[in-house]
């Protein structure tokens, strides 16, 4: 029983933090996916997501100082590739919240939020060198894992790995 | 001198023939110069490469360079079910195999809502902080021998030993344990392993404090760990460290404190900060420091759970383990306190496949390196040593 009193609180601050940030951005942000393991919002105009992501830092009742992770996602159905990134305000507040940011899958771009949280930099960069979408504004976009001269984008879930590199065979 | 003077501008390298100085070349180049460390460099704990711009002796700037040991793990985990990926899981940070397990079952756990049997908990418990102080033993170990003691290493793996004997006789394996699975265990610990643990404990607790002054209080490694690397608090939290690295800082956050999860909740322990006696917060000393206090409150963990722990009458490790593992749909971010910091599971679940759609390992030394560009301007190269030693990370970690 604890643990289902636990995760409802999970929900409710979640909920409270949401709160704000939507009547700050309105249609810019979708509604709060309140499940019981992940809440999260999208922000449907990616163009403002620092704008949110600055908000979501600096405002006195979110100080949503530490982002946790962020993972790539791909979602060939929509045709888009994505961020999760999921924050917690650290040693402040506590509470907890996730957003998802989405592109094109074809030259798809994100902003950049590495001025904002300098763990966003390899984040991204990683995220880039996965799923091949764009960070606008980040201070060095490059593939961090993978070779730099590698082709293709390995976490998309149609990705064919090349013949060869550099005249080695890849597939074993 | 005078002849010197001659030279004109640049940098000259001159000898000393029969008291005369010779010019051997002049008008050397002043310009940074580049520096390649690694990947095969031995204080840089695996095959990570630094690439160093060097004025002098001082370090401009330290690009860190990863991949060498990537294997696509995210990519190997959406193509096997999901038990199968625990053995994966060893093999991140490889040195704690038993946390990695233990947070990668939290999360698929919290995605299916599993009851989880109380002495499988507890016997999680212990293995994962007996894993804790072996796997911070290392870190102590390797850290004393980049900085020139050679005396400690040998120690602290005299010591690891027994652990990874103890872990062993539970496991089967000594490193790469597959041992904690998704609702259960592999097997439950043998007759007289708790015993064992206790004889363990009771032997370790002076040998860490002999640890201590060995290495805390030996002049030269204070002199080349106090002030160096300093990361102040809100540079920390905005950089995402955790760990012993955010409590170096003078963070109070301990994930098995501040987001608890399993038996956590039931025991009494010190979130080690440092006091800045010793140290300066958040400098390098701090961090071992943290380390050091570390495997002593996890020596009262694990007196705790064997104090507390449920007897084995009737009990089947294996009796909440489901048989076929297919989550809902959905998606979990979840943690858990490795010996390095917080490791994660982002785990998507489309509810129709047994295997996941995305499967994401945050890694806490990733993410603990990405302020080394920043940590290592201006400094000297041998303190840059210092500085990788006390981040102490596990390449199979950072690279997946």
């Amino acid at each position: 029983m604890e643990e289902v009193k636990e995760v409802s609180r999970l929900v409710q601050e979640s909920t409270a933090a949401y709160r704000i940030i939507c009547e700050q951005f309105g249609e810019a942000v979708s509604a709060l996916d309140s499940n019981d393991t992940m809440p999260f919002f999208e922000v449907l105009e990616s163009g403002r997501w620092v704008e949110i992501a600055l908000f979501m830092r600096d405002h006195a009742k979110l100080k949503f100082n530490y982002m946790a992770c962020m993972s790539g996602v791909d979602y060939p159905t929509e045709g888009k590739v994505g961020i999760v990134c999921n924050f917690q305000s650290l040693a402040l507040l506590n509470h907890k919240l996730s957003v998802k940011v989405k592109c094109d899958r074809a030259g798809g771009c994100i902003p950049s939020v590495s001025r904002v949280w300098h763990t966003a930099n390899w984040h991204e960069r990683e995220a880039y060198d996965l799923f091949g979408m764009i960070f606008t504004g980040h201070p060095e976009l490059k593939r961090i894992l993978c070779p730099d001269d590698w082709e293709g984008y390995p976490l998309r879930k149609d990705y064919k790995v090349q013949e060869r590199y550099h005249g080695i065979k890849v597939p074993y | 001198m005078q002849e010197l003077d001659t030279v004109g501008q640049g940098s000259v390298r001159v000898t000393r023939k029969s008291d005369k100085l010779v010019i051997l070349e002049k008008d050397l180049a002043t310009e940074q110069m580049v520096l390649a460390m690694g990947p095969q460099h031995p204080s840089t704990h695996g095959v990570l490469k630094l690439e160093c711009l060097t004025d002098g002796e001082v370090i401009t700037e330290a690009i860190p360079c990863l991949g060498y040991l990537h294997r696509c793990f995210e990519k190997c985990c959406e193509n096997v079910d999901y038990p199968a990926i625990v053995p994966y899981t060893d093999r991140l940070d490889y040195l704690s195999g038993m946390n990695s397990e233990f947070a990668y079952a939290l999360a698929v756990e919290k995605l299916l809502d599993l009851e989880i049997p109380r002495r499988v908990e507890f016997i999680r418990v212990i293995v994962s902080e007996l894993n804790r102080i072996a796997s911070h033993l290392v870190a102590i170990g390797t850290y004393g021998i980049d900085l020139g003691a050679f005396t400690p290493f040998l120690f602290c793996f005299r010591d690891r030993e027994i652990i990874l004997g103890l872990l062993e006789w539970a496991s089967g394996a000594r490193m790469l344990y597959n041992y904690i699975w998704i609702g259960g265990l592999a097997y439950d610990v043998p007759t007289d392993f708790l015993k064992r643990v206790r004889e363990f404990v009771a032997y370790f607790r002076p040998k860490a404090v002999e640890l201590q002054n060995l290495l805390t209080e030996n002049e030269i490694f204070v002199k080349r760990t106090h002030g160096i690397g300093i990361m102040p608090a809100d540079v920390a939290i905005n950089y995402g460290w955790s760990g012993p690295m955010l409590r170096g800082s003078g963070v109070k956050w301990d994930l098995r404190r501040n987001d608890p999860y399993s038996v956590y909740p039931e025991i009494d322990f010190k979130v080690a900060v440092p006091d800045g006696k010793h140290s300066v917060i958040g400098d390098c000393l701090s961090r071992h420091l943290v380390r050091a206090v570390e495997m002593e409150e996890s020596l009262k963990i694990i007196e705790q759970c064997i104090d507390k722990i449920p007897s084995p009458e009737g009990f089947n490790s294996r009796s909440a383990i489901p048989k076929r593992i297919r989550p809902k749909a959905g998606e979990v971010y979840s943690r858990a306190e490795n010996p390095r910091g917080e490791l994660g599971f982002y785990l998507e679940s489309d509810g129709k496949s047994t295997k996941p759609v995305r499967c994401k390992a945050r890694s806490s030394c990733f993410v603990n390196l990405s302020a080394m560009k920043d940590l290592s301007k201006g400094q000297l190269i041998p303190d840059l040593v210092a500085i990788i030693g006390s981040i102490d990370i596990v390449l199979g970690e950072v690279d997946r």
